[in-house]
Parts: C-alpha cells; structure tokens; sequence
C-alpha cells in the first residue's frame, strides 16, 4: 500500500456526537416506522416478519413497496426490480463518498455502509460541501436512525392504532423538508445552480416518461454531467 | 418465478430484499474502487451529490398536495433566511399540518 495514502480515522466520540445530533430526525423517523409496522400488519405479515424485514432492508420507501405486492405469493423478479429501482439512489451515495471511504480500511469502509440512508448522508454530503469531512455521521447517525427504525415497527406493529392518519401531521414531508434543508444549506455557486436545474428537468422528465422509480437516479446523474463538463473554478461551462 | 408467503417463504422474500438493498448500499462505492478519481469525476461526483436531494424533492413537490408544497417552500424560505436547519424543518412541517387540517 501506498504510504503515503491519507487514511481516516473514525473518532469514537464524533460518532456519539453524530449519533445524538440526528436524535431529533429520529423521532420523526420512529412514527414513520410505526406507520410501516402497522401496514404490514396489515398486509399479512406476522410480527416477527415484520420486525425482521424492518432490521434487515432498512429501507422505508421499498419496504412500503413491497407490501403493494403482497399477496398469498410475490413474483420475485417484480419484487427486486422494484426494490432496486427505489434503492438504487444508494449506489450514487455511497459512490459520492468515494473520495472519504477510500482512506478507510475496507472492513469499516463496508461496515459504515450497512446503515447508509438518506438522512444521515444528506449530512454528511453536506458537511463535504462545506469543506467538512464526516463520516462519523454515517454510522453514529445511521445507528440511531436504524433504531428509530426498529422501534418505530414495533411500535406500530403491537400498537399500529395509535398513530391513524401520520399526514394529517405533516409527518410525510419530514423526510423531505430534512432534505431540501440539507440540499439548501450546502454551497451554492452558479455551476450547482445549473446542475440543480438540469436535475430537476430530468427528474421530472424521467418522472413523467420513464419506468416508475427511476427519476431519482436519472435526475442525479443529469446534474452529475453538467459538473463532468463544468469543472470547480472555470468561468465556461 | 413466485414464492408463496408460508413461514419460509416470508423468510426468503425479505432475505431477497435484503440482499438487494444490501448491493444498492455497497454496489456505488465497490464500482468507483474501479475509477481513477480525476477532478473531472470528483467534479462529477461533487454535482451528482447535490442534485440526489434535488432529484427526490422536485417530484415530491409536483406530485404532493399544498400541504406539502407549502411545507417546501415554508423550510426553503427559512433556511436561506435564519440558517438553522431545525426551526425550517419543524415549521416546513407543522405548516403541513396546519394546511391540512383548515383544507
């Protein structure tokens, strides 16, 4: 290896930090996880499954997908498609981490992974933007979303009736207000504002023409290519 | 191919969805150990990590009721104006409900 390769270390107490800044979102998160345990209450699964696939995937938006295609069977390949079609924002997640999780060693570099998700690395690609390196966010962060997670699917699992209606309390669009705050706060120059615009275009292009669940990927990717042509610090595009 | 939801079946569909999701999770980061990082890729990737939240809000918006679309703009405004991400998202979100409960 080479030496001089820049490593990360993970510092312990920044974890512990991370993981307790992102308590607030958590709580939120715990009254959407108790709004999956109470659907795949519903949807036939037994307490145990349901606790499982909450542990397991860990993701909400294709879990609550796949319970649309619930049934006395599941065809399996309808089934990945679309837990990889809704999933597959990770890959460009984890790829814009890249440059950090390299000077990691590979057992933490996967091992932080395990509980990579839309919040805590909105964070962390935020803090990047801002010139701040934070991977503890990941996994301190991670954790205690993941808990939120479990808890939450318990909860609505043994509990479901108690939270009814969770729109009727705005509590749909944490995730997204979460985002946009995040998405917001990061630097902003006139090549961002032009990748954003280009996203958007394609989001809503792939939104409204292309197979369900792929306008994330497109959108991102298409903001991706104006900085492939577009480098930090020239004037032209 | 179909698997009935017996006990074991249950077992293996939400293995599969682990599986998968668990491929998403570790698949970009695997693909770039591949790539030789250029300014030109990490430029890429720098505009490509933005525009991930763009790329989820924008539909969210289009597609959401006025509750959520006041919700967006409601934490926007806040977030370019005081800087605090919490106060915007909290109010992003209480304004949600406030929508929906006079609609």
């Amino acid at each position: 290896m080479n030496p001089f390769t820049p490593v990360y270390h993970l510092q312990p107490g920044k974890v512990r930090a991370e993981f307790f800044r992102l308590l607030p979102i958590s709580l939120f998160v715990v009254a959407f996880g108790a709004a999956f345990g109470l659907a795949a209450s519903q949807a036939g699964l037994s307490p145990l499954q349901s606790i499982l696939m909450s542990t397991t995937v860990f993701a909400g938006a294709s879990q609550f997908a796949a319970l649309d295609m619930w049934g006395t069977q599941v065809s399996v390949l309808p089934l990945v498609a679309v837990v990889f079609a809704i999933n597959s924002r990770h890959l460009l997640m984890g790829a814009s981490l890249y440059p950090m999780l390299r000077e990691l060693p590979v057992g933490q570099r996967y091992g932080i992974l395990l509980v990579l998700t839309d919040a805590n690395w909105a964070v962390a690609a935020q803090d990047y933007q801002n010139g701040r390196r934070n991977l503890e966010v990941i996994l301190g962060g991670g954790l205690v979303l993941w808990l939120a997670w479990l808890l939450g699917s318990l909860l609505g699992v043994y509990f479901g009736g108690l939270l009814q209606d969770p729109q009727a309390l705005g509590l749909d669009m944490v995730l997204g207000c979460f985002l946009l705050a995040m998405a917001l706060g990061g630097k902003k120059s006139p090549r961002v504002l032009v990748a954003w615009s280009v996203a958007a275009l394609a989001s809503m292009a792939a939104y409204w023409w292309l197979p369900p669940n792929t306008h994330v990927v497109i959108g991102a990717l298409a903001g991706g290519v104006v900085g492939y042509f577009w480098l930090e610090g020239s004037k032209q595009p | 191919m179909t698997i009935e939801t017996t006990a074991l079946g249950t077992l293996a569909l939400i293995a599969i969805m682990a599986v998968v999701t668990l491929a998403t999770r570790f698949g970009g980061v695997f693909l770039m150990s591949f790539v030789r990082i250029s300014p030109r890729i990490e430029s890429f990737i720098n505009a490509m990590a933005s525009s991930v939240l763009i790329a989820i809000i924008v539909p969210m918006a289009w597609e959401g009721d006025a509750g959520a679309r006041l919700a967006l703009l409601t934490t926007a405004v806040l977030v370019l104006l005081i800087r605090k991400p919490l106060p915007a998202i909290a109010l992003g979100i209480a304004t949600a409900a406030l929508v929906r409960y006079l609609g």
